[in-house]
Parts: structure tokens; sequence; C-alpha cells
């Protein structure tokens, strides 16, 4: 008899977008059509690397290159890293990206004709700390054009990337922005089917994270998988 | 408290943000891994998509055990590159040993993958073993891989510890891809 270790649990399906979305034509020729081999998690599934400041440094305030400010609004992200039983992810690695206030992005493939900002990368890093709690300070960034279909723009967003404790908590997800007028019409969005799976995907104002003379505070709680409740007990007698 | 996982979101065409090229060098000498020893390997392949074309976007991570086929011993086996414009990607790492599966039972050395790109909007995982190591024919999770298919998640030795693995997103020669 041997005790393997919890796997974690699988999402509902309509909490998650699919693979093919035919609204979102990259999902056209990118999706698999063979079903996904369901495997039981083991070691190489439940663990994870160890993601640490001192490996991977961290950088928190996006809104300054070298001292110099960027341009457009500061705003302060924060909020915690938690699994599905609402405990938080000590340590979870979070890195994050987006364009500038107009709307581009520092990357040699974004030729949107908005201005670049020589003082704005849009890329940041940071830990969870025991409780959960991240927090970055960056610009809001702008709406920009995909050609997804005529006159496609996407929502106002930051990508996120997760690493938590176990290699398949690993979650890349976007943060959108309250009251934007473009979430109704953005496929990305909109192809996740449950309306409440989708509205947790939109940071809220907050208070709280605000500084006084300084910048808006936006609170975006992010979960990733929770473990399965009881190791399986595995062997041929008990 | 409790609330469902986050949902995915795709990773979008400009993830090159958080880009590391020294991070697809598992081996570097100024890496975690620099003390230790091992079989240096490269493992290289190419992604395509339901046309055949390259997915000259993507993101890729490996994970894997060290050579001593621990996750939590001195090796640091995670690596991320990024697919050049024929769709390749290249890591260099060592050979990892066999890591425990259910059971007790040992599964064959292998490198967990996860791509992402414009047009996922969730990761895809696969994994790469090595031809020719014959605790393939043991391991749980290739034993359960209809045998036509099972090639597309066995990299085959190119010589002078290259392994090659070619992904394909769709279509003829579909990667196998799992669900974790």
């Amino acid at each position: 008899m041997s005790t393997d270790p919890a796997g974690y649990r699988r999402p509902d399906a309509a909490t998650q977008p699919p693979y093919d979305a035919p609204a979102y034509g990259s999902t056209h020729l990118r999706h698999p059509k063979q079903p996904l081999l369901r495997v039981a998690h083991t070691l190489s599934e439940v663990a994870a690397p160890r993601m640490d400041a001192a490996r991977y440094p961290a950088e928190a305030d996006l809104s300054v290159v070298d001292g110099k400010a960027a341009m457009g609004e500061r705003i302060i992200v924060a909020g915690r890293v938690l699994d599905e039983d609402g405990r938080p992810v000590a340590g979870a690695m979070v890195e994050v990206w987006q364009a500038n206030a107009a709307g581009r992005y520092h990357h040699p493939n974004d030729q949107h004709d908005a201005p670049l900002d020589p003082n704005f990368v849009g890329r940041g890093r940071v830990f969870a700390d025991a409780d959960g709690w991240y927090r970055f300070t960056t610009l809001r960034p702008g709406a920009y054009p995909w050609r997804n279909h005529h006159n496609a723009w996407r929502p106002v967003h930051i990508h996120f990337s997760l690493f938590g404790a176990g290699f398949a908590q690993r979650l890349v997800t976007q943060m959108y922005f309250p009251g934007d007028p473009l979430l109704a019409l953005d496929p990305i969005y909109n192809s996740t089917p449950d309306p409440l799976a989708r509205e947790r995907l939109v940071g809220r104002f907050n208070l709280d994270i605000t500084r006084p003379e300084h910048a808006l505070g936006y609170r975006f709680d992010i979960v990733l998988r929770g473990r399965e409740a009881t190791p399986f007990e595995t062997g041929t007698h008990a | 408290m409790s609330s469902p996982a986050t949902a995915s979101q795709t990773a979008g065409p400009f993830w090159h943000l958080i880009e590391f090229p020294q991070w697809a060098d598992l081996t570097h000498a100024d890496g975690p891994n620099a003390a230790v020893s091992g079989e240096r390997i490269t493992l290289a392949g190419r992604i395509a998509d339901g046309a055949g074309a390259p997915v000259a976007d993507a993101l890729v991570e490996i994970w894997q055990a060290g050579p001593d086929g621990r996750y939590d011993g001195a090796f640091h086996g995670f690596g991320r590159a990024a697919t050049d414009r024929d769709g390749g990607f290249r890591f260099r790492t060592l050979r990892p040993g066999p890591v425990p599966g259910r059971g007790n039972a040992l599964q064959a050395p292998h490198v967990t993958i996860a791509i992402f790109a414009r047009g996922l909007q969730k990761p895809l995982f696969t994994r790469l073993y090595f031809a020719g190591d014959s605790r393939n024919q043991a391991d749980p999770v290739l034993t359960a891989v209809d045998p036509a298919r099972r090639n597309t998640m066995i990299a085959t030795d190119a010589g002078e510890g290259l392994w090659r693995l070619d992904i394909r997103l769709q279509g003829e020669g579909e990667t196998v891809f799992l669900d974790i």
C-alpha cells in the first residue's frame, strides 16, 4: 500500500474558456481536435518549481524607469492569491505585463499607431506574502485594436501569470477594469460561459488600496485550483 | 470563504515582455544548476498549427525532475522559451531521472511541457519522453495513450545530446495533450 499525493481539483468547465471559441479567430487552427487525455496527478503535476525573489528578482513598480515617471494614470493593483478553499498561496510568483497608457506594448510586433513611452516597459514580478497578498504599481493601460473582426478593440487589461505550489496550478489570465464598455464586445472575455466567472476577472476600485495624493487602487483576487480533499490510497489490499 | 479557480485567459501575442532568454538554458553557468552534474541534453522542436504553419509566438515552458529523479532536489527544473519564426523552441537541460508515480511505481523519465500562445485560451500540456528508454513501456501515462499516437510524446535521439520533438496543435499527427 502507498499514499499518493493529493491531486488538484478539475475546474467546472463553465468557469473556464474553451480551446475552440469561434468568435476568437486565433483559436480556429490552434485548438486540439482530439480529446485531452486526463491523467491522475503525480509528483510531476503536484510539485512546482521554487520561485523566489533571490532567483527571480521582484519588480513591483512599473510606473518608473530609471527614476523617470511613465506617462499616464498611475494605479496600484493589489489582491490575494488564494486556492479554491480560500487558503492563501504564500510565495506565489505573480508576473504581469501590459500595454502602456496609449494602448501600445513595448514589443516589436506591436505596430499599433500609438506612441511608445521610453519610460514604460510594462512588465513586473511580485511574490505573494504569507497571507497571499501581492501588490504592484503601474499605469492604467490603454485599449487597443486587434483585427479579430471589424473594428475590434481589446478591453483595457493587464496580463497575469502565476506559479503556485503545484505545476497543475499554473495560471495565465487577464485582469479587466470595471465599467469598460468594451467588455460586452470582447470575444475573449465573453467566451467563458459562466457570467460570474467572467465578472471575477474584473478588478474592483478600492479606496483602501488607493493611496492619497498618489494613485487609485484596484483589487484583484486570484484563485488557483484547490487540492482534492483526501490523498488517494492505492494498493492491492488495505 | 471559497471561490472557483480564476478563469484562464490567453497570453496573447505580446507575452515576450516576460521572456528572459537565459531561462531556456537550465545548465547556464550563472544559473541555479551550475553545480549539478548530469547528462547534458538539448530539447528542440517546432510547433505547428492545424494548417501546418509555424506557431511563431508561443511561450513554451518545461518542468522536469533532476538527474536524481527529484523535483525538490538540487536541480531547478523549470525553463521558459519563445518559439522563433519557424515555430522552433530549444532548451538546454540535464536528462531527468525516473520519478515516482502513483502506487510507488516509477514513471519513465519525462519532461512536462506547457504551451501558451495567442489563440490558446488555456495552456496545452504534454510530456516529452525519451525514445529507446525501456521504462517507457511501463509508464502509466504513455501506456494510456493510443499506441498510434504515442510517438507524439516521444522525442527522437538526433545525436550529440539533441532530442527532437515536434508539436502539432491540431490535425494530422496532432500531439496528445494532457488534461492535468
